[in-house]
């Protein structure tokens, strides 16, 4: 029996080892070694949870106003019970903001609204980027030329100005922002794209698929783009940090999301004048934004490490 | 050598135009009627369409542009319905808090981020390398806001009375105001002019003028009040210039002719500061030049969070206002000074490493 049991473990070893091993599966053996990388999941796990099960951790709606409701005032600072807050007083961890809402359930769902921002505007910029450059690197010639002068152009601008002009026309609002964001970080992910592709058209297995009358397109969406999409997830992770950081920023001037969506810059904008009477409301969403894009930025580097030693900054 | 400098250039002219003309595009495409916006909700037909015969807006958009280009070429950059002023005198105004503003947090962030990145190289996998690279992750991951408004703060509020305190916003104390230097050197400057203009663009660096004309205490009113932006503008350049120097530096460090100088019985620190860190500081001249773009958005943050005059805020306050010339010509000078100072970079690095001009 034992016997059996050992043979049995020995050959499933053996299969292991004759089976190729995939990039990705390398990666994220290497990436569990990275503390970078590990950070940045906690991190960012944390706030997925957060995301997730908001209604759940949220003990307010985060949009209702609670004066006349309880005993509060409007910026009323943190109320912990166990800190030794009067418990004849309703308790609000992070305090009330100045139209007496919880902020503390207005975090809560915040982190919903960021989490959004940041991916949506990553799979649109990646989408649309990585479709450009790959179109670029693949056909080459006229193509390749005029899209990239177009890239160069758009990286011609400082990112947030252009996605300020950006706004300017589309109008304010939490979804223009988006939009703006997305369309200045184009050019990074066609770049990249490109980059892979001309390197990877070069190689003996397209060569072979050409040799086999496969055409161009299933060339390209077969052959080329899965080999080149290493380097653009690890731009995109990044991508991800920077995009919230800059939405962030947008909302914080008040071009991106609009009271009352419980959105961090939003949140912080808002109350910036009161930051010497009612710093908390200050302190808090910032401090969110910070960590989040702090978990992506982490986890960014790890995978980047990971993916690719040769590429370690 | 020259060769290259024509090529560059020549690289950035169509960035330029192309600029240029996607911000004209952009403004074209702004939502609502430059007539309504620029003689109001009840402005007649007949009075709109002699607005649009003497602003060119009849012409087809090719022409517009052309139009529109040519007067760009003459230094014209149409004018704001606000303040019904020049977009030029906007800038002769506005431009110098930000330059100002910029070049001291570029000048924090290469000092601090280098030294850290060296401090961080030097002591290669111990405790101070952790800590500084885990730092950097943090600057990078900063909201410029909210580290603005976390100083103020911290310096305002909770330093207060302390010889730490600093002011927390605007340029300069309540009064005060430099006198520009032209006016103290006796110069005649007529104001209206292109040179008078000029005069008042330099005059407006309000730490470059004071410093010239001997206004120490102006200078130095100035410089505190500039402290607290510079810092919060400079974090996020700042981490990524000591991650670059950090890891340019390990990598120069390993290569053969610093295993040379070493061998010789070369102290470590002279190893570093005579051979490795010049090479090593290679990279971090072009990050350097790259990050300007980082400035220049975030200075419309911390102008905001500060509040300072400078040109962020007013491209800020203008789409606010629909006040579309000032929005086209701040991002045009903007963006087209952001492509000539990369255009520069790249140049200044050509000449430090002959490498790159064969390329």
């Amino acid at each position: 029996m034992t016997r059996v049991a050992e043979l049995e473990a020995l050959a499933e070893e053996q299969q292991f080892l004759d089976r190729p091993v995939s990039t990705w599966r390398t990666a994220w053996i290497r990436l569990r070694r990275r503390k970078t990388g590990i950070a940045g999941m906690i991190i960012i796990g944390f706030w997925v949870t957060v995301a997730l099960f908001a209604p759940v951790l949220a003990p307010y709606d985060p949009n209702e106003v609670l004066l006349g409701v309880e005993d509060v005032r409007r910026r009323d600072p943190p109320c912990i019970h166990l800190l030794g807050c009067d418990p004849s007083k309703p308790q609000h961890i992070l305090g009330v903001d100045g139209n007496a809402r919880d902020e503390f359930s207005r975090i809560v769902y915040g982190a919903r609204v960021s989490l959004t921002i940041g991916v949506t505007t990553v799979t649109i910029a990646i989408v649309v980027g990585a479709a450009l450059g790959a179109i670029s690197g693949y056909w080459g010639r006229w193509i390749d030329n005029i899209i990239m002068r177009i890239m160069d152009v758009v990286l011609g601008f400082p990112a947030l100005l252009l996605a300020i002009a950006i706004v300017a026309v589309l109008g304010r609002g939490l979804r223009q922002a988006l939009l703006a964001i997305a369309i200045v970080s184009i050019p990074q992910y066609a770049r990249v794209m490109r980059a892979s592709v001309l390197q990877i058209k070069e190689l003996d297995f397209v060569a072979a698929s050409e040799a086999l009358g496969a055409s161009k397109a299933r060339i390209l969406l077969t052959r080329i783009v899965p080999n080149a999409l290493t380097p653009l997830v690890v731009l995109g992770t990044l991508g991800i940090a920077s995009a919230i950081l800059e939405a962030a920023g947008l909302s914080f001037l008040g071009l991106g999301a609009q009271p009352p969506t419980p959105e961090w810059g939003t949140m912080l904008g808002e109350e910036r004048n009161q930051i010497f009477s009612a710093p908390h409301l200050v302190f808090f969403p910032g401090l969110a934004i910070m960590l989040t894009v702090l978990g992506f930025n982490l986890l960014g580097d790890g995978l980047r490490d990971a993916l690719d030693p040769r590429l370690n900054e | 050598m020259l060769n290259y400098v024509i090529r560059r250039l020549l690289y950035a002219l169509p960035v330029l135009l192309g600029i240029v003309v996607v911000v004209f595009l952009l403004v074209r495409m702004i939502p609502g009627d430059p007539c309504k916006a620029m003689l109001g909700e009840r402005a007649t037909a007949e009075a709109c369409e002699a607005f649009y015969e003497a602003n060119g807006l009849n012409e087809p958009i090719p022409v517009q542009l052309g139009i529109y280009l040519g007067k760009l070429v003459r230094g014209d950059l149409g004018e704001s319905i606000r303040f019904s002023r020049p977009v030029a005198q906007i800038l002769v105004e506005r431009l110098p808090m930000t330059i100002e503003l910029a070049v001291a947090a570029l000048f924090l962030a290469t000092v601090v981020g280098v030294g850290l990145g060296v401090a961080a190289a030097m002591r290669h996998n111990t405790s101070v390398d952790v800590a500084t690279m885990a730092l950097a992750n943090v600057g990078v991951s900063m909201p410029v806001f909210w580290l603005g408004l976390m100083l103020q703060y911290l310096f305002a509020v909770i330093l207060k009375g302390t010889p730490l305190a600093l002011p927390p916003s605007g340029r300069l104390s309540a009064g005060i105001r430099p006198r520009p230097f032209y006016e103290v050197w006796g110069w005649q400057v007529d104001l209206d002019t292109l040179t008078g203009d000029l005069m008042e663009f330099v005059a407006n660096h309000f730490i470059f003028n004071s410093l010239i004309t001997g206004q120490w205490a102006i200078a130095w009113d100035a410089i505190v009040h500039l402290i607290l932006p510079a810092v919060a503008l400079s974090t996020i350049p700042m981490a990524i210039i000591a991650r670059i120097t950090r890891s340019s530096l390990l990598e120069v460090l390993g290569a053969d002719y610093v295993r040379t100088a070493r061998a010789k019985g070369a102290l470590e620190r002279r190893v570093v500061a005579r051979h490795a860190l010049r090479n090593a500081l290679l990279p971090v001249v072009t990050i350097g030049g790259l990050q300007l773009g980082l400035l220049l958005g975030g200075a419309v943050l911390t102008e905001t969070v500060f509040n300072l005059a400078g040109v962020g805020r007013a491209l800020v306050e203008a789409i606010f206002a629909r006040d579309f010339a000032v929005v086209q010509g701040v991002t045009v000078v903007v963006a087209s000074s952001y492509v000539l100072v990369n255009l520069a970079v790249d140049i200044s690095y050509a000449y430090l490493d002959p490498r790159i001009r064969l390329e």
